[in-house]
């Protein structure tokens, strides 16, 4: 399966990254090739097999609903780019 | 030999006799790195390095310092994966590995170990700060992603240092650099505060300067961690129990999909060699096959990169790091992620998203998880015969710096021979073997059942014994 320029664009857009088209251009090639590598996967019958979501046998690991000191406001917003209050602050989101 | 030049077990003798002081540890380390980091940089803000005012502590390891990979969190000491896009973030919390191991006594080092940004390499080249330079030779790559870590401990700017692994990560570096370096079982260390790439592949691991010293490492580190959820509850063992040499009758597997072309030719003497040496300390070796060996490279850039985009997304310039001047929000993601990633990081984020998307799902990321389920049963139907596995563990040695860096495939296929180990699993140690005819060192990878570290220690540790390759110095 290749990978054309408007699919790598729409899925830089659902990745939230902005492409130059330098960096388009330059992807474009790179993804093509690894792509292609990738599909001797289709090589495989693999109908049968179960997917490995998970390496270990655990599943639905729950722990003690205990309540326990957490990171105060003060010190998780210490690496904040911007904050006010005790909140995180962005750009306005609302018109 | 300096005090920087003793393993960790060493220095410890030499502080329970009073025979020397931390301060002349610290003085020694500090030394070291002053003389040698302009030519290597395997650490990053060096300029943070402040006088050593710590003190010996009351826990067994007396204050012993280690190195820490730039991917877990210290608290209060810079952790930024060596990525623009968490400049100047200094965790709120220890990750697990760390609070275990202040309680055992160790200092942590100030300044970190330089890696690829967020892990995304197997050279080292792909670091904001600027390449590691390989102390066996300056002009090579000391590998990757945990190249800092490796080429600190080779160098004796290091006693002992933490790596991580996702796809060889530890393993590789260590055999470029001619250091021990250890992949625990998935579950046997906590993630807790390592930051994320691939959360089902990802361990921390020791990089020592003997088998010895990974013992006691693993030792710390391991055990269940109720902030981990995959963390599994096994104990904690007393790995320095399987230090006793003996091998004698020990099954071991030689995967013949190993020794295939592309691996070279000084390589596989060396190689070889090593296995010939297993055999005179008594084990017994036969060939045995992993037949979707070749599908593991796929497999993995498919899981790993899947992952990856779904861990990174929380780099958004909101909570931590770097954060791009906009006044719209989405806008604001975008050049933030644009600016504050490097070129590998952006590239298997999208090649990750494209393999999670609509219409892709099924023929890339459940077929990857499909094929993984059959390159585990390739291994446990060896381990119901055999006690472990012995292979290189890269195909090459170090390479040029700049070599590889063009061709995003080619740096990929460095981890032909570590990357399975990691989708199956299972624990795996890489122990010096051998050096090239340049001079590079070469390691023999041992692979284990899962939970079956000992294993790894026990062959490990009596081929180490048996051979001088670990007591070489570089000359720099």
């Amino acid at each position: 399966m290749s990978i054309d320029k408007e699919t790598i664009n729409h899925v830089a857009h659902l990745a939230r990254i902005e492409l130059q088209p330098n960096e388009l251009e330059k992807l474009s090639g790179e993804l093509h090739a690894i792509l292609g590598f990738i599909d001797k996967l289709s090589n495989l019958n693999v109908e049968q097999v179960k997917p490995a979501s998970h390496i270990l046998p655990i599943s639905n690991v729950l722990r003690e609903d205990q309540p326990h000191i957490s990171l105060f406001p003060q010190k998780a917003l210490e690496n904040a780019p911007s904050k006010k209050g005790n909140f995180f602050s962005v750009p306005k989101i609302i018109e | 030999m300096d005090l920087n030049q003793l393993t960790a077990h060493e220095l410890l003798a030499k502080l329970n006799s009073q025979e020397t002081s931390l301060k002349a540890v610290m003085d020694s380390l500090y030394a070291r790195i002053h003389k040698v980091e302009p030519k290597v940089n395997a650490y990053i803000r060096r300029q943070e390095l402040k006088d050593f005012t710590g003190n010996s502590t009351s826990g067994f390891l007396k204050g012993l310092p280690i190195t820490i990979k730039d991917n877990i969190c210290t608290e209060g000491i810079s952790t930024e994966c060596c990525s623009k896009i968490l400049q100047g973030f200094r965790p709120p919390y220890d990750a697990t590995v760390i609070k275990k191991l202040k309680e055992s006594g160790a200092t942590i080092f100030p300044i970190k170990a330089n890696m690829d940004e967020f892990a995304f390499g197997s050279s080292t080249e792909n670091s904001y700060f600027g390449v590691t330079h390989n102390p066996w030779n300056l002009d090579c790559v000391p590998g990757g992603s945990s190249g800092g870590s490796a080429a600190a401990v080779a160098n004796d700017e290091a006693i002992w240092a933490l790596g991580s692994d996702t796809g060889g990560s530890i393993r590789q570096p260590a055999s470029f650099c001619g250091v021990v370096g250890l992949k625990p079982t998935y579950g046997r260390v906590s993630r807790f505060g390592l930051i994320a790439f691939a959360s089902s592949l990802d361990q921390i691991g020791p990089i020592t300067k003997d088998v010895q010293d990974a013992a006691i490492l693993m030792g710390i580190i391991c055990g269940h961690d109720s902030k981990d959820s995959t963390s599994v509850n096994q104990g904690t063992p007393n790995y320095t129990k399987s230090l006793h040499g003996d091998i004698k009758g020990l099954k071991i597997g030689i995967p013949k999909e190993y020794f295939v072309e592309g691996m070279d030719a000084e390589v596989k003497v060396i190689i070889e060699e090593a296995i010939e040496k297993l055999k005179t300390l008594g084990a017994t070796t036969k060939q045995v096959s992993l037949p979707h060996t070749d599908y593991a490279v796929a497999v993995y850039y498919i899981i790993a990169t899947a992952e990856a985009s779904s861990n990174l997304a929380r780099f958004d310039g909101v909570q931590y790091g770097y954060r791009a001047q906009s006044d719209n929000l989405i806008q604001m993601y975008k050049s933030t992620r644009a600016e504050g990633f490097g070129q590998e990081a952006k590239r298997r984020i999208i090649l990750g998203t494209f393999a999670l998307s609509h219409g892709y799902y099924d023929a890339y990321y459940l077929r990857a998880l499909k094929v993984r389920t059959l390159i585990k049963q390739d291994f446990d139907k060896v381990f119901q015969d055999f006690d472990c596995i012995v292979t290189p563990t890269s195909p090459t040695s170090a390479f040029k710096i700049g070599e590889r860096v063009q061709d995003p495939l080619k740096m990929y296929l460095s981890d032909i021979y570590t990357i399975s180990v990691n989708l199956a699993g299972i624990p795996a140690i890489s122990v010096p073997c051998g050096f090239t005819k340049k001079g590079l060192p070469v390691g023999l990878q041992i692979m284990a059942k899962p939970f079956d570290e000992e294993m790894l220690f026990r062959v490990a540790h009596a081929f180490e014994q048996n051979t001088d390759w670990h007591k070489i110095k570089p000359k720099i």
